[in-house]
């Protein structure tokens, strides 16, 4: 890191040293009511109580297998749904748009219905996280392949290779950074969306852990856990956007 | 013409061909009980819930209220996150200071933060919109932003030579060169911001479109849960193409 990049983190990250500072100030000196926001410092204390008391490594792990589950099925059914379409053209004028539709409708208010299909479960997290995070991996794949470059077929044909070789030496290998930007916002929407649906039905990982938290009235210890879970998600946006980079080395 | 006329026509053969098979999958499903009953109704008995649910004015309250909360929460989250857009946009050392943490708390799960609104806000409206509010604040900001950098400088130079104040620069030239990616953060915006205020009130609330989910949920009125849902799908998916039709119109013309 050059110097001229130390300058701005040290103003981002001095700034939020300086907002909890004088949030502490004003909490301890009754301007904001420490019953509404906690202290600051008492906030960073509890976070070793909850992660001590409150089986969070366990919960951690539940919610990245849900997730994982998750990004599983979107892999095989999002990228074979993908292509699927591409590859029957009629199929795909008819229904692109809808996918494209289903992508903005708000999928996972259908949570209730899950929870009657599949009970209180994990089965209910991990479907809901899985349809919300469809659409962009099927659209994706689609547009990966779609946007395989003519030279590439070109050469295919010259070569003659039979349609199964085109589709696997080919057009696949020239779809995949593609198909990774899909899989990964794929990915990013089940987290949140399992996350969310643990939080809604208080059942599971670490959505359930804020919803008990908060259910107790433990201040300190909610905001500890809402920023724990905020750290567990940026770490995982991070942690697939390299993995995302290293796979597409361009 | 008569090739692409005849493309049009098998597309929407293929369309209905599809629509059907769904509807007699479904109907073949309800019928035949593999699953607990009202658990897949039939077609039939989720039309009457919809035509039901359309025609009694208690609907329209609680969509007006969801409305109103989507549409406080929009305002709300996209003022502000305009003016922040513009802030780091325009600003390249503010921008590297601040516009890392807005990148990685984008994609954070926001519902989440529904028990520290109702502490602030209250278990009313107001913590819904809040909560629509700060979902809707993230993506708006960022497009923004982005869209402010990829300004072309000529435009800029232009607004200078003429002296343009600040408020001329901002309403008439970057505004209108930022129109796109303004109107794209609008339209996730949106989105997130209709997810975070009907989650909120599914979880807590005692009106609004979310509580009529969650209550024809806890009454196992399955069919008038199915259409509420089908109601709240059509009027979302219609509200996105709204959106990003306005983005795209003027240039046709």
């Amino acid at each position: 890191m050059n110097s001229s990049q130390w300058g701005p983190s040290a103003l981002g990250l001095g700034t939020a040293v300086a907002t909890a500072a004088v949030l502490e100030a004003l909490i301890r000196g009754g301007a904001i009511n420490a019953y509404i926001v906690p202290l600051p410092s008492q906030v960073v204390l509890a976070f070793e109580r909850v992660l001590v008391e409150e089986n969070v490594v366990h919960r951690f792990l539940l919610t990245t297998a849900e997730t994982l589950v998750a990004g599983a099925l979107i892999t095989v059914v999002g990228i074979g749904l993908g292509v699927l379409l591409h590859r029957f053209r009629l199929i795909r004028a008819a229904c692109e748009t809808w996918v494209a539709a289903f992508a903005s409708a708000p999928v996972v208010l259908m949570y209730p219905l899950f929870l009657v299909i599949f009970g209180r479960s994990a089965t209910t997290i991990v479907m809901m996280g899985f349809v919300a995070a469809l659409p962009p991996v099927i659209l994706k794949t689609l547009e990966g392949l779609a946007g395989t470059r003519p030279v590439l077929i070109d050469v295919g044909r010259s070569f003659s290779v039979t349609r199964s070789q085109m589709f696997w030496k080919i057009m696949l290998p020239a779809a995949l950074p593609t198909v990774f930007v899909g899989l990964r916002l794929g990915l990013i929407f089940a987290m949140i969306n399992i996350v969310g649906v643990e939080f809604l039905i208080n059942f599971g990982g670490l959505g359930q852990l804020i919803n008990e938290l908060a259910e107790r009235y433990d201040l300190p210890g909610t905001y500890a856990a809402i920023g724990f879970v905020v750290l567990v998600s940026v770490l995982f946006f991070y942690v697939t956007e390299r993995i995302e980079r290293w796979l597409r080395p361009a | 013409m008569a090739a692409s006329r005849m493309r049009r026509a098998s597309v929407a053969i293929v369309r209905a061909a599809i629509i059907a098979a769904l509807l007699a999958g479904w109907e073949a499903l309800a019928r035949s009980g593999l699953l607990f009953r009202d658990v897949v109704p039939t077609l039939g008995a989720i039309a009457r819930a919809v035509a039901t649910l359309v025609s009694q004015p208690v609907f329209y309250v609680n969509l007006g209220w969801t409305l109103g909360e989507v549409a406080l929460a929009l305002v709300v989250g996209g003022i502000a996150g305009l003016l922040v857009g513009l802030l780091l946009g325009g600003n390249r050392f503010i921008g590297r200071a601040f516009e890392p943490y807005l990148y990685y708390l984008g994609p954070t799960p926001k519902i989440i933060f529904f028990p520290v609104m109702i502490m602030w806000f209250g278990v009313g409206p107001a913590s819904k919109m809040a909560l629509g509010a700060l979902s809707c604040f993230f993506p708006i900001a960022l497009s923004t932003a982005a869209g402010m950098r990829q300004i072309d400088g000529v435009l800029i130079r232009v607004g200078q030579s003429f002296r343009a104040s600040t408020a001329q620069m901002v309403t008439k030239i970057y505004l209108p060169a930022m129109r796109e990616p303004i109107v794209n953060g609008v339209r996730l915006g949106l989105g997130v911001a209709v997810i975070g205020t009907l989650l909120a009130e599914t979880k807590l609330s005692n009106r609004g479109i979310g509580y009529l989910i969650i209550q024809a949920y806890s009454t196992f009125d399955m069919p008038r849960m199915y259409a509420t849902l089908v109601v709240l799908f059509a009027l979302a998916i219609g509200a996105n193409a709204l959106v990003s039709r306005f983005s795209t119109d003027h240039r046709r013309r």
